[in-house]
Formats: C-alpha cells, structure tokens, sequence
C-alpha cells in the first residue's frame, strides 16, 4: 500500500488576547480547516490559546544558520543605536 | 593554523557544553542526528502504545467522573506521541516511515506497556508508578541539548503531572476502602514495582550509549541514578498508602541517604525487550490494525482536499 502522508503544518498560538502568535509546533492534517481542528486538540487542551494560526510547512522560507555570523554583523558595531550609548548628566531627570 | 581550527564537530560540541540549544536547520553530527531520531520516536511509539492498557478501561472505570478522567489522560498520550513525532520530523525522519518502524517490529517502545492491565487497581499503578518513573525520565530533558526536543518535553511534562496524581489518587481511595480494595492495591503495586524499576532502562555498566549521549546531553542522568532516584521518591508514598514494596532486600541506609534495593531481573526485562513478554503481540497488533482501519479516512480525506482545492481553482 502506497499512501501519501498528509501534508505538514506548523501552528502558531495566541494564547490571550493583546499577545502574538507563538510557534507551538507542527502537526498533520489534509487540509487547513483539518489543521486547525487538529491544532485545538492537539496543542490547547488546557485552554492554552484564543486563537490559532496554522501554515503548511513548505511555504515557510527560513534564513540559513550557517550565515547567521555574516547576515548579522551589520547590527554588531553600532552600539549608538542603544540608549546606554549616550552620556546623560546626572542633573538631567526624566531622559 | 591547523591546530587553531576546531572542527565542524568540535564547534559542535563546544556548543552544546556552552548549553547553546541546536535547532533543526544547524550542523549535526550524523550520529546525534540518528540517535535523536531513534530516542524521540521511541518515545513517541511508548505514548501511543502506552493509550492500549489504560484505552482497555475506559468502559470498566467505576464511575463517569474515573471514566472521564481516564478519557483525558489517554487523549493527553495520543497528544504528547503527536508532540514527539513532530520534534522527530524536524530532524529529517518521516511520520509514515516512522509508524511503519512501529509496526514491522524494527523500532521498540517502552517495555512496560507490554504488561496486562488486569484490575482498576492497575489504573492506579500507571499513573502513581508509570507515570511517576515517566516524570523523572522526563523533566531532565527539558533541557536537552536539541531545542524541538526539549520544547516538547516541557509540554509533556505540564500534562504529566495531572496524570501520576490521579493514578496516586486511585491508589489512595482504594488503600482507604474495604479490605478487598486494600488488597486489590496492594496486589498491583506487587506486579507493577519491578517492571516499573526496568523503565530506567539496564544498569549502567550494561548501557554503553550512556556516556556519549551525556556528553551530547541528551540524556541528563544515567539508568541507575534515576532507578535510585525513583525508589527513594516512590517508598515513602508507598508507606503512606499503607502498602509494602515486593522487595525484601529494600533497606534505608543511612550513609548514602537512600534506600538499598534488590537486584533488577534482567532476564525478564532482556526476553520483554525481544518481544516475548505477556502482550507484546496483542498490542502491535491493536496499533497495526487501528491504523490500517483507519487507511480509508486518510485517503479519504486527502482526496476530498484535493477536490476542493481544484473546485476553488476553478471558481477563482
């Protein structure tokens, strides 16, 4: 017996109302409406989430780890985008 | 300029001693990726698996509110098999291929779940004894070294907790009823005890993966650590419901700060291992034929998706 396995989804949860969706895993299911249902079951049994997400697995393009030293460096020298980068006399209050 | 240079595998596993966690798109070591693969959908299979004893009691539990409890542990199995499976596929194993390990006998799950559950009292050694060995097995790898892996544990072992305390609970109104029900308790906790020492997996000198898979962290304690663990945990629970440990070598020693216990029979753990145990046969067979029952809602399924997504081309 030759069967194809349901496609993957990943699903994202927002637990309460005012926070984001947050990966949670993947699951799955022939269809979205099914990867939902699943999704419930699966991952908010304990009323974990107000809301759900889900994305079949192969249309999330991810950036590669390996490049992670060279994609990130541009931010890695500029420290004057942070507050504690600038002096502030001890006189000046509210800042 | 060589000697300078770590190695990809070095790199690796100076990262993993820095306790950074490894995520499914780095570099891995064939031999890490292979043993997660084998440990993790293990796992998985012991929680589907594990559904067969307790799945035999829904119908007997011996009120609606046991029943709907029972009904909740076993739905939270299949939930934290499904967990597992979809850590396991971050590593490039499939779900079919997986399963299909499961059912030709390749890949092994929990020898525990190869034993009958013969009364209610049964229910309660589970949860109180299977669970509460699960749980210390468990909450180590939390912090495993593989991030989808250590995700799912945490998941595990929130729910967890809820099913040891309703197996304590079973065990406790039984000890606190008729003289029957006493020795209902008391007789499961004689046959469950010794197979739920072998959980722990052979004793350390016989396990020669432990050291490299410590060294990779994923595994956080040895077999033996954690035997000892859970007997110093369980023995006092054990006094307080009134019942006696099967063991007559069981003795507190004062030096160690930890109870002395008889040896294991790894006998009888190797011949369950191989497939010889009292139900190893009936539950492959109960997992090949739910799965193959249910070929047709699968295919079903994915061909009335299909229909859809055509009849939706077309309309669009």
């Amino acid at each position: 017996m030759t069967q194809k396995e349901w496609p993957l989804w990943e699903v994202f949860i927002r637990s309460k109302q005012g926070l984001d969706h947050k990966h949670v895993g993947s699951l799955h299911a022939a269809d979205a409406e099914m990867a939902i249902q699943n999704a419930r079951d699966v991952y908010t049994r304990r009323l974990e989430g107000v809301s759900i997400w889900v994305v079949e697995s192969t249309n999330v393009h991810a950036s590669n780890p390996d490049d992670a030293a060279a994609f990130y460096e541009p931010a890695n020298d500029k420290i004057y985008r942070h507050p504690t980068f600038y002096q502030v006399p001890d006189s000046i209050k509210h800042m | 300029m060589e000697t300078l240079e770590l190695t990809q595998e070095e790199q690796f596993q100076a990262r993993i001693d820095a306790d950074v966690r490894i995520e499914p798109k780095d570099w891995m070591p064939d031999a890490y990726r292979k043993t997660l693969i084998r440990q993790i959908s293990q796992h998985a299979h012991s929680e589907l698996v594990g559904m067969l004893p307790e799945g035999n009691w829904i119908t007997r539990a011996p009120s609606l509110k046991r029943k709907s409890i029972l009904l909740a542990k076993v739905q939270d199995e299949a939930g934290h098999g499904l967990y597992l499976y979809s850590a396991a596929e971050t590593l490039g194993a499939s779900r079919d291929q997986m399963l299909a390990d499961l059912h030709s006998g390749k890949a092994k799950y929990s020898s525990i779940f190869n034993y009958p559950t013969l009364s209610w009292a049964d229910m309660g050694c589970v949860g109180w004894l299977v669970d509460g060995a699960a749980i210390l097995n468990q909450v180590p790898l939390c912090r495993t070294s593989y991030g989808p892996y250590a995700r799912a544990m945490v998941r595990v072992c929130k729910e967890e907790s809820f099913h040891q305390r309703q197996g304590f609970e079973i065990m406790q109104t039984l000890c606190e009823g008729s003289p029957e029900q006493k020795a209902m308790a008391q007789e499961g906790l004689n046959r469950w005890w010794w197979p739920t020492l072998m959980m722990f997996g052979p004793a350390d000198a016989d396990s020669p993966n432990t050291a490299q898979s410590m060294n990779w962290r994923i595994k956080r304690f040895t077999n033996d650590e954690l035997r000892q663990k859970f007997v110093d945990m369980m023995v006092p629970q054990a006094e307080f419901l009134g019942l006696t440990v099967p063991d007559p070598n069981l003795k507190w020693n004062e030096a160690k700060q930890g109870y002395d216990f008889g040896d294991v029979d790894w006998e009888e753990f190797w011949n369950v291992v191989k497939g010889n145990g009292m139900c190893n046969k009936e539950r492959l067979q109960a997992r090949v034929q739910a799965h193959e029952e249910g070929a047709w809602v699968r295919e079903a399924a994915l061909a009335h998706a299909e229909k859809r997504k055509q009849r939706e081309a077309v309309a669009a």
